[in-house]
């Protein structure tokens, strides 16, 4: 937001996210109408906007209650952590309790409120308040007659406040239409939230909105809220833009030939991975092997379990060979095992927060999380998951989810229809052949890495997950044992065809023998018949030089005086 | 009007006025803010009608909460005026300027409630 605007001043309420969605809490000075149906937390929001306003910003408060007595209240936030008792001593703090019965006041003629104007006013005035809640003033729609004299003094109330310079919040019941049953909306227009508690397939989830800020931009959506001990927290995760940094630093999954798969390397720090298959293909003995693994490097891992207890997980694990309870004594692992139903979506949500915020875990572990859709609440899954997602993200922790396809859907569907927000997919499937069934793994996609496009076949062994390449050819994908007998016949069929190679090239050695052997006396022969040519020649030349000394010697005998080579000429 | 309504306060009345067998006294207590019209006529309206149908066994505090602020939340005041029956119990509020008599009477329990 630009800073050189001249903003509207706010009182923080220091609730966690109301601020955020508001940028910077209610308009200071003004009333802030809180409205919603019975149970949906006006009160406590109202009470906590005081408590905070006393303890954290310096400026005191006066609850004006008309449904609760004042020794209620104090019960009922007490278990908040809320010490009204030490409030109100410390002068931060006035609780009236306002007392109305219809049966008891007889009306006689025109009258006005003055009364609680001075009531109020006084209290204001005695410890200095900033902040004043009137919860709910409607109250006196059904205490007091003559609706009209209430309304004029209703309104004239509201100039009273703001005249006032106190921040105020009135609540209201939620009306049918409207916000509120009398309409109180009419009269404090600054600023509307809207406050709702629906139950979905037994599970309720809390809203707010902030329909109306006069004035001020605010986040329009409706964003889940919580009460726990700590009060109120209202969840604006969903505002968050995709400006999460991307992380190229990797951590291997625990199973070295999945790093493998997976360009070498394994998963990217901070990204999600899913791992989703039918029953029973592994998806948890997956999620163990990388919590592990995580632990063994000296990181945290956080592991949410939403089907088994953390002991039975630790003891299914140590069948295959994985101990996970040391880790857990070395604090570097810990479980989180809630029932789906256990809470509302938003509930398990800010739980997951708190915790992971908590234990500042490297990497987080959903098992399963497709266990949250009761019924057709798929949509709220979804954006839960989104949230928990970018939440992991912006705080670079890899998470780590299972999801369980039921039977016969497509495998490539998961139920929850996240996939669009997973980095690596891995796809564990059975594969049914020859009267066994036996797990294979697929790699479905891996954004930003070179990945396997192979399916392997997945063992699980008493020393952890193996995989193995699986058999493909002309008899299609083997595995498991039709994968063994196939694997024994190529080799039988492998040693016969080296036993025939190796046959072969004894009989072309024998053959190179007796070919070497018949060259052998081939020369032989042609060396006796070269020896003996030589000899005949040598002899011959011997003779023809001997005839021609002869024929020199009878021509000089003779006296001739022809050249001895006109003889030979001739 | 005769009475200046600072705090709680007694307004004597005649005691020439021949009282009932059943001599109740009431403590009826009248909540101003400053004197107002709606108070002032208030208070003559209730001075009216205790004097014809209580005379000789009422006494009329008059509050004025601009003055003692704090004695607003004791009784449980919203709205100006209102009168408040103390004695006798149970306590009873009658709010407005007293100008329906009957109401007024119905309140203090001096007609029955139809």
């Amino acid at each position: 937001m630009p800073k050189e605007r001249r903003k509207l001043p706010k009182a923080p309420t220091g609730i966690q996210g109301l601020d955020e969605i508001t940028g910077g809490g209610l308009p200071k000075g003004r009333p802030t109408l809180v409205c919603g149906g019975a149970g949906c937390g006006k009160t406590l929001l109202a009470m906590e906007f005081l408590v905070r306003g006393a303890t954290q910003f310096n400026e005191p408060g006066v609850f004006m209650a008309f449904e609760e007595t004042a020794k209620d209240l104090t019960q009922n936030v007490a278990s908040l952590g809320f010490d009204l008792k030490e409030l109100i001593a410390r002068k931060k703090m006035v609780i009236d309790y306002v007392y109305i019965e219809r049966s008891e006041i007889e009306e006689t003629g025109e009258y006005d409120l003055e009364g609680l104007f001075i009531r109020l006013g006084h209290a204001i005035d005695s410890i200095s308040a900033k902040r004043v809640v009137l919860d709910t003033i409607e109250s006196l729609f059904s205490g007091l007659p003559d609706p009209l004299i209430l309304r004029a003094e209703l309104r004239r109330l509201f100039r009273w406040l703001k005249a006032k310079g106190v921040t105020a919040i009135i609540t209201g019941e939620r009306g049918e239409g409207t916000f509120t049953r009398h309409g109180l909306e009419e009269y404090v227009s600054d600023c509307v939230i809207v406050l709702d508690h629906r139950a979905n397939e037994q599970v309720s989830s809390r809203r707010l909105r902030v329909v109306k800020y006069r004035g001020s931009t605010h986040g329009t959506n409706e964003y889940p809220f919580l009460i726990d001990e700590n009060g109120f927290s209202v969840l604006p995760v969903t505002s968050l833009g995709l400006q999460q940094a991307a992380s190229t630093r990797r951590i291997p999954t625990g199973i070295t030939r999945l790093d493998a798969m997976l360009g070498g390397r394994g998963y990217y720090r901070g990204s999600s991975v899913l791992i989703s298959g039918t029953a029973g293909t592994g998806k948890s003995s997956l999620a163990a092997h990388f919590a592990a693994a995580a632990c063994r490097r000296g990181e945290r891992a956080l592991y949410f379990a939403f089907e088994e207890s953390p002991s039975q997980i630790m003891r299914n694990m140590r069948s295959i060979g994985i101990d996970l309870q040391s880790w857990v004594q070395k604090g570097l692992l810990q479980f989180q095992a809630n029932r789906p139903t256990f809470a509302g979506l938003e509930m398990h949500l800010t739980m997951m927060h708190k915790a992971i915020k908590a234990f500042k875990p490297q990497i987080v572990i959903v098992d399963p999380l497709n266990s949250f859709i009761i019924g057709g609440n798929e949509t709220e899954v979804k954006a839960m998951l989104m949230r928990l997602v970018d939440f992991l993200k912006m705080n670079q922790i890899t998470g780590f989810f299972t999801s369980l396809t039921s039977g016969g859907s497509a495998l490539e569907q998961t139920d929850v229809a996240i996939s669009s927000l997973i980095d690596t997919w891995l796809l564990l499937r059975d594969i049914e052949i020859g009267g066994e069934r036996n797990r294979g793994l697929y790699v479905l996609k891996s954004r930003g890495m070179a990945h396997s496009n192979q399916i392997r076949e997945f063992l699980l062994t008493n020393h952890g997950v193996e995989l193995r390449d699986v058999y493909i050819g002309g008899g299609g994908v083997l595995t498991g044992s039709a994968r063994l007998a196939q694997e024994a016949q190529e080799q039988a069929a492998q040693i016969m065809h080296e036993q025939e190679v190796e046959r072969q090239k004894m009989d072309l050695e024998r053959k190179r023998k007796v070919m070497e052997a018949q060259i052998a006396s081939m020369r032989a022969e042609f060396e006796a018949q070269e020896a003996e040519t030589l000899n005949i020649l040598g002899q011959e030349q011997a003779r023809e030089v001997h005839l021609t000394q002869e024929r020199v010697d009878m021509a000089l005998s003779r006296k001739a005086d022809a050249k001895p080579n006109q003889h030979k000429r001739g | 009007m005769k009475v200046k309504p600072t705090g709680p306060k007694s307004v004597p009345h005649t005691k020439t006025r021949v009282t009932r067998a059943k001599s109740e006294t009431f403590l009826l207590r009248l909540y101003v803010a400053g004197q107002t019209p709606k108070s002032m006529l208030a208070f003559s309206n209730l001075k009216n009608i205790c004097e014809e149908h209580l005379a000789g066994r009422y006494k009329i505090e008059v509050v004025d909460l601009l003055e003692n602020p704090k004695l607003a939340r004791g009784d449980q005041i919203l709205a100006i005026p209102t009168l408040v029956r103390k004695l006798p119990e149970p306590v009873r509020k009658i709010i407005g300027d007293l100008s329906n008599t009957e109401r007024v009477l119905i309140g203090l329990d001096l007609l029955p409630r139809d």
